[in-house]
This record gives C-alpha cells, sequence and structure tokens, in this order.
C-alpha cells in the first residue's frame, strides 16, 4: 500500500512537472518563415547576412526601403530628397508621420546618430564600408579622424538630411535601402548598450516590432500601428524559425507548420530534381557568383597565360547540369546579367584548344613540367563534387594535376585570406543592384580582393567610373575593368551564377515578388488561405 | 569527509580543464572574425579583436575571463553578439535538461527490464528476442532512428508532429530516438550484470536457505546486479542533458546541444569554454552522486 501511495505521488509530481514545462500554445502567425541559421544579431551595424536582414528590415527602417516588386529603392522614413551639385549631394526630407513604435517622432538627429554609431570604430561595424561612399566617412572610422563634425553628414533641422559625398555614387539610393544604414533608437542603445536589442518594448523605426528571440527556437514580429505606411502591412504576426537542416525544413515545410523556405541551402539537394518541377518552386535569377580565384603571387599563377588556359578548360555547362542542378547559369563573366545600369561584357569562353596553346606559350607543352597544386574549397558534399570536376577538366584538356584541399568553412576563410593557396574556390552575393558592389572588391586595397593582383589601371577603371555621372559612360568604363579583370588579366575564373529559389504555395500567399537581389519586404506579404494538411 | 574533498579537488581540476580549453580553441586556425567577406578596412578587424580583448596574449584573455567567471559571467558570445554565454545556457539548457530527463528515464525504463527478463530468461526464446532488440536498439544509432521515425510516425501516420519543441506530442519521438541507443546499451549491462550476480556464492547461499525465487531476484541480486548500470548512467546522464546534437538538429530543438558543435566551428571562443565547463561540472557532479549511491546500494563500499 506504502509503496502503491509513493508511485502514485511520483507520476503526479512527474506530470506536473512535464506540464509545466510547457507554457500557454501561442497564438498562430499570419505565416511561418523558415530563416536558415540563427541570426548571429538583429543589430543593423552588426549584421552581415541575409538570413538576419530580412528580420532587420522588418524592424528598422531606413531613409529609403526597398519595392517588393523589383527591389529598387522607394521612400521610406524620407518622402523625398533632391539630389544636388552633379550627384554630390543628398539633401533628405524625412515625412512628417514617421515615428518610432513608441510613438516619439523620428529625427534627422536619429539618423545622423545611426550613421555615426555605424562609423564609431568602438562599434566594430564589419560593413562600416558602406558609407565610405560619404565623405569623411572612412578616415573617422579608421581613426584618422577623431571629429565627427567633419563627416559629410549632418541634420539640417529636425527632419532634414544633407549628406555630402566623396563623389556622385550613382548607387547611393541603394546603399541607403540597406540595412547598416537603417534608423536606431539612441535612447535604447545608451541604455543598455551591447544588449539593447533583447531590451523590453523595443523600439522600432519600421514595419513591424520584435515580440520574441528565442534563440535556435523562433523570432517573432507583431505589426507595428504607428508605422507611417501601417494601413498596407499585409499581416499581423510573423514568425521566423531559425533552421540548419534541410531535411527538417522540408519535413515543417510539407507538413504546413512552415509557409516559406527562403534559401537554397534548406532545400535537400537530392530531391531537387522533383522538387523544382513543383508549382510551389520558384526560381530566379540572383545576384550571385560562383567562381575561382588565383593566388597570382604563386608561381605559375603569376603569369597570366597560364590562368587563362585553365579558366578556358573549365566547362561550366557540365558543372550547372551535372552538380548543382538548381538552375544555376554557366558564369562567363563576373557581374551576373539582369541589373539596370550594366550589361556585362562576353568573357573567355570554353576553349580546350587555345588553352594548350597558351600553356604551351607559358613554358608547360602538354602540361609537362607544371607543378601539381592545390584547389582550396570548403567541406560539403557539392564543393567536393565541383573540385573533383575541375580536377578532371584540367588533366583531360591539360594534362595538369590538380589535388583537393578541402577544410572546414573558418580554416578555408582564414587561409584565402592570407593568401595561403593556389587557386581557391570563391562566391560573392551583390549587397546592391549595381555592378560596383562585384567589381570594387578586387580593387588593390580591398581586403575581399584576395588573390595578391595588384593592378593601379584597374583601380583607376572603378574610380573613374563611379565618377561618372552619364550611366552610359559609366558603363562602359566598368565593362573595361571587367574586361581587364575577366579576359585580359583572368584573376579569376568565374563558373556559373546562383540561382535563387523559394518554397510557397502561391495559392495561400501573395505579395512574394521575384528579384535580383532575393529580397522580399514581410509588409507586403499576405495569406489569402489557409490550407490544410 | 571523502565527498567534501572530492569536492574541493573539483576546483583545481575545473581550472584546469577551462584552460585547457581556452588556450586549445585558440590554436585552432581561423577566428570568430573570419567572414566571407572582409570588413572594409583592417581598423575594423582591429577594433573587433580589440572589444573582445582578443587582441592581448592569451594568459591576459585567461585571466580577464576568470575574473569575469568568478562574477559567474561567462561572456559574450563572439558569435551570437546580442546574447552572453550565460543567456544562452539559460534558454537552451532547461530544453537539453528535459529531453535528455525524459531520455534518460526512457532508457533506464526500457533497459532494465529488458536486460533483467533476458538475463533470468537466458537460453531461452524469450532472451534471443529480447537481446536481439537490445543488439538491434545499440547497432542503429540517432541520425537513422530520427528520421525512420519521422517518417512513419509523423509523415505516414500523421501521429506525431515533425519537429520543433512545443507541447508533450512533441516530445515523444526526440526522447525515443535519443534514448533507444541508450536503452539497449542499458539492457546489455543489466543483463551481463544479472547474469554474473545470479551465479554468485550468496545467491546459492539464498537458495539454500529456502528463500522464494523472488526474494532473491529482488531482494538480493538486483541490488548487485544493477551496480555496473547505475555506475554507467553518471556519464550517461551528464551526455544525455547537455544535449545531443544529432537530435536536436533533426527535431529543431531549441537546447545546447547543437551548440557544444556549432561554437567549436565557429571559434565561438567564450561559448565552447563555457559549455566544456558546463559539460565538466555536470560529469564530476553526476560520478560523485553515482559513487555515492554505490555506497547506499552494496554495502560492501565504504568510503574513507
Amino acid at each position: 500500500m506504502r509503496r502503491g501511495v509513493s508511485w502514485a505521488s511520483y507520476c503526479a509530481l512527474g506530470l506536473t512537472l512535464f506540464f509545466s514545462g510547457c507554457a500557454q500554445p501561442e497564438e498562430p502567425a499570419d505565416f511561418v518563415i523558415v530563416n536558415g541559421s540563427e541570426p548571429e544579431s538583429l543589430d543593423p551595424a552588426i549584421i552581415t547576412g541575409q538570413a538576419e536582414s530580412r528580420i532587420v528590415r522588418c524592424l528598422f527602417e531606413g531613409l529609403v526601403r526597398l519595392d517588393p516588386k523589383n527591389a529598387s529603392p522607394v521612400p521610406g522614413i524620407a518622402d523625398k530628397w533632391d539630389i544636388l551639385e552633379d550627384g554630390n549631394v543628398y539633401v533628405f526630407h524625412l515625412r512628417s508621420n514617421a515615428v518610432w513604435s513608441t510613438g516619439r517622432p523620428i529625427t534627422a538627429e536619429d539618423v545622423v546618430y545611426s550613421w555615426k554609431r555605424v562609423l564609431e570604430p568602438a562599434t566594430a561595424a564589419d560593413y562600416a564600408g558602406q558609407l565610405y561612399f560619404v565623405k569623411n566617412a572612412e578616415e573617422y572610422n579608421t581613426g584618422k579622424l577623431k571629429d565627427f563634425e567633419q563627416v559629410g553628414v549632418k541634420a539640417v533641422d529636425a527632419r532634414t538630411v544633407r549628406v555630402e559625398l566623396v563623389g556622385p555614387t550613382p548607387f547611393f539610393l541603394d546603399l541607403c535601402a540597406f540595412t547598416t544604414l537603417a534608423v536606431v533608437p539612441r535612447w535604447t542603445i545608451e541604455k543598455y548598450g551591447d544588449r539593447w536589442l533583447t531590451s523590453e518594448n523595443l523600439p522600432s523605426s519600421s514595419t513591424h516590432v520584435l515580440e520574441s528571440w528565442r534563440i535556435q527556437d523562433k523570432v517573432r514580429i507583431r505589426k507595428n500601428p504607428l508605422h507611417w505606411d501601417a494601413k498596407n502591412v499585409q499581416n499581423e504576426i510573423v514568425d521566423f524559425l531559425p533552421m540548419d537542416s534541410a531535411m527538417t525544413a522540408m519535413n515543417l515545410y510539407e507538413s504546413r507548420q512552415a509557409d516559406i523556405l527562403w534559401d537554397k541551402t534548406l532545400i535537400p539537394s537530392e530531391l531537387m530534381d522533383v522538387l523544382s518541377k513543383r508549382e510551389d518552386c520558384h526560381r530566379f535569377d540572383y545576384l550571385g557568383t560562383f567562381f575561382m580565384r588565383f593566388n597570382t603571387t604563386r608561381k605559375p599563377f603569376d603569369d597570366p597565360r597560364v590562368r587563362k588556359a585553365l579558366a578556358l578548360v573549365i566547362d561550366k555547362k557540365r558543372i550547372v547540369e551535372r552538380i548543382t542542378r538548381g538552375g544555376e547559369r554557366p558564369a562567363d563573366h563576373f557581374v551576373p546579367k539582369g541589373m539596370v545600369v550594366y550589361d556585362p561584357p562576353p568573357g573567355l569562353g570554353y576553349d580546350p584548344e587555345l588553352a594548350r596553346k597558351l600553356l604551351a606559350e607559358a613554358g608547360f607543352p602538354g602540361g609537362k613540367g607544371f607543378p601539381s597544386f592545390q584547389y582550396l574549397s570548403k567541406t560539403g558534399k557539392q564543393d567536393e563534387q565541383i573540385g573533383v570536376e575541375i580536377q578532371a577538366m584540367f588533366k583531360e584538356h591539360l594534362g595538369i594535376n590538380m589535388e583537393l584541399n578541402q577544410k572546414e568553412w573558418k580554416v578555408y576563410l582564414s587561409a584565402q585570406g592570407k593568401l595561403d593557396f593556389d587557386v581557391s574556390r570563391s562566391s560573392w552575393i551583390g549587397d546592391y543592384n549595381d555592378p560596383n558592389t562585384f567589381l570594387d572588391m578586387f580593387m588593390s586595397n580591398n581586403g575581399n580582393n584576395r588573390t595578391g593582383w595588384k593592378s593601379v589601371k584597374y583601380d583607376d577603371l572603378i574610380r573613374e567610373g563611379n565618377l561618372k555621372v552619364d550611366p552610359q559612360e559609366r558603363e562602359k568604363i566598368l565593362q573595361q575593368a571587367e574586361i581587364l579583370l575577366v579576359r585580359e588579366e583572368t584573376i579569376i575564373a568565374p563558373i556559373y551564377f546562383y540561382a535563387g529559389i523559394n518554397f510557397y504555395r502561391p495559392d495561400e500567399l501573395t505579395g512574394i515578388y521575384p528579384n535580383l537581389l532575393d529580397e522580399h519586404p514581410i509588409w507586403a506579404i499576405r495569406r489569402v488561405k489557409r490550407g490544410s494538411n | 569527509m571523502y565527498f567534501l574533498k572530492r569536492i574541493l579537488g573539483m576546483v583545481p581540476l575545473l581550472l584546469i580543464i577551462s584552460f585547457l580549453a581556452f588556450s586549445l580553441i585558440r590554436m585552432a586556425p581561423g577566428g570568430p572574425f573570419d567572414r566571407e567577406r572582409k570588413p572594409a578596412s583592417p581598423e575594423i578587424e582591429r577594433n573587433l579583436a580589440a572589444k573582445y580583448h582578443l587582441d592581448k596574449p592569451v594568459w591576459k584573455q585567461y585571466l580577464i575571463y576568470l575574473g569575469d567567471l568568478a562574477k559567474g559571467d561567462l561572456g559574450p558570445s563572439l558569435k551570437y553578439r546580442n546574447h552572453s554565454v550565460n543567456d544562452i545556457i539559460k534558454q537552451g539548457l532547461p530544453v537539453s535538461l528535459m529531453l535528455g530527463g525524459f531520455a534518460f528515464c526512457f532508457a533506464m525504463g526500457v533497459g532494465i527490464p529488458l536486460g533483467f527478463y533476458t538475463a533470468i530468461r537466458r537460453g531461452q526464446w524469450g532472451d534471443y528476442i529480447g537481446s536481439f532488440f537490445a543488439l538491434l536498439a545499440f547497432c542503429i544509432p540517432a541520425f537513422v532512428v530520427g528520421p525512420l521515425l519521422i517518417m512513419f510516425f509523423s509523415m505516414k501516420w500523421k501521429i506525431f508532429p515533425v519537429a520543433l519543441w512545443e507541447t508533450p506530442l512533441h516530445f515523444i519521438l526526440p526522447t525515443v530516438a535519443l534514448g533507444l541507443y541508450f536503452s539497449g546499451r542499458i539492457a546489455r549491462l543489466m543483463r551481463e550484470g544479472m547474469s554474473n550476480t545470479l551465479h554468485s556464492e550468496f545467491i546459492t547461499t539464498a537458495r539454500a536457505k529456502g528463500l522464494s525465487e523472488a526474494a532473491i531476484l529482488w531482494k538480493h541480486a538486483f541490488r548487485i546486479a544493477v551496480l555496473p548500470v547505475v555506475s554507467y548512467s553518471g556519464p550517461l546522464l551528464a551526455d544525455l542533458l547537455t544535449g545531443s546534437f544529432v537530435v536536436e538538429n533533426i527535431f529543431r530543438i531549441p537546447g545546447i546541444g547543437v551548440f557544444m558543435v556549432n561554437s567549436t566551428l565557429n571559434r565561438d571562443y567564450t561559448m565552447v569554454v563555457g559549455l566544456v565547463l558546463l559539460y565538466a561540472v555536470l560529469l564530476l557532479a553526476l560520478n560523485l552522486l553515482v559513487d555515492f549511491s554505490y555506497s547506499l546500494l552494496d554495502r560492501r563500499v565504504r568510503y574513507e
């Protein structure tokens, strides 16, 4: 009897504990987004990734924001602006009804503070470079200039921001729509320091407020009723689920616990052939390039003929058709097609005959005497397959031996940064709809160059191009730079352009439009039908 | 007295462990702020390093770390820069504890009876069938069991949710996926322990005294036979409570198991050391508890 009672009480205790552990079920969200890895931060000055920026755009708006259809800059906190002095000066006029979610008006001072914070050395903002087009911003960020008064951003009055640039920057409005330049609440940041984002009632300058953020679990946002465009916000509650496993993501989507899969890495590649034929699979061209870097400081890759020979025998079509299979396009040039202001020039193409000739001229006829070298890449099945494929192409057409050197992600990045490689797997995703986001990285002193190539001619072309006000003139000059990079010097060998893939059921959600930047403002998305499992 | 000494002995041990973790992770190539795109200027990188003291020599960094640790602060995460390591553990550990606790109960609840049963049915059909299942559970890893469970119970029969950690229904599949392997192990340990005990002299004495079979099995044999399981349960519990990378990943459970692995890959230095310390404390404490329960179960064991 005694034993019986104690067992019963243990069971009761156990059950109580069991159910006390689970809180009341939450209100259902309008829709649930599977968002890739856990956001590293939600601080506009700190974030660098797309998973983070999707959420941050809902919480902090910039002077301009992105149009849901084509991701071009449209009025945000500023409802109009004047471009003066041949594009050297921008004057932004803040709208009178722009307020924080707390009701406080958003002022020009808030904008200046937010930009200053990004440039402040102590903030250590990775993306501070997005503001380097503002006069003296670089000097301030690198500590060469201590007085912020000399930086080219000023609050003329409570609702006017005047920005002076280092030169006419045709893509400056695109930069203003970038999350790094978003407006953040000064008083909260000053009160809570590094942990301001986890403070209660976080003020928002954008369409939603942060309701909860449970790490590795869920980020929930709710419509901000005080936003200037609140009447056009198409949803009330949106959940973002951080997720690393593609299988789990697909399982949740298929069982209707998630509505949008927003990252190609969240789609099981084994199932791509089947899934890509479904009508909820939305494929579009994307502003990203997969390519190969040559280390121009190492022999024999210091010889352009060698680099060219290698680039000429990579059969890109074979790689996208046999390995990536997600609708990627073979890349002949570096800047993806589809930008409004730029048409990329053709690259080298595929020509093993010419490649053999060039290699012979460089002193390696039939690959004789060519040293064995390594292809630095990161771990991962697809990267390995691409490496093996390129290895075979080099062997078959040029008779040279390439070894594969797969490294863990951080080790790979560190080796690439230190120029500790012969040739390296590389990729780049554009930040804004302008060729500069691709081309300026190969300027001599850019930290992303990572090829050891320093060309005064290239630097001059990029600088000169960005100073041109006439779009056609600018395009011509930037095309010359790309020709130099890809065709004449062949510092890189472009391989393919990324494709974006979104999964959502088009009969249930509206307001998602394919665009080059893969940007889909959350406020425009609306649930029209709730499907059943 | 003995246990007090053991507890005091843990302090220098934890210091050594923390120092090893602290310096070893810093020796690995690549750092927390290495990214695909470099900051616009080397100054930004220097600012970042300075902000987290990474520009100082390792011993100095370690002293700063110890100073914070004494206040119970494990430092800011270098990867998740709006959170401290304390925050992340505070959010993730209860979930991992819950999952680990369930899986432990499952493993014990299935393993011990199964081992007990197969031992007393030794050489009979019941033994063969039970041992076969124990071996099967022992051989199939969680990354196979998990997806199989999801495929049948969630996708096909729609009994349980596919993933996430919300209602009690969500808890069942992860518990089984995590506990199954250990239930197999425990069944084998239990069977072994029971078979050995049943052959020992005091059981023969008990039988000679004419005790009932039930009394022999439960009162005398079980207490001794369960000892290997008890000593295994310490490290097992530490293992289960600190989360499982595989199971948390498959079922997208917001525990700390995922951080155990990812923090190393991300070179999130503070997080690695914090989690190593957490694991070490749990392991040492549970081992102590195991030793203590030995003295209760087996009267022959005395600690001086």
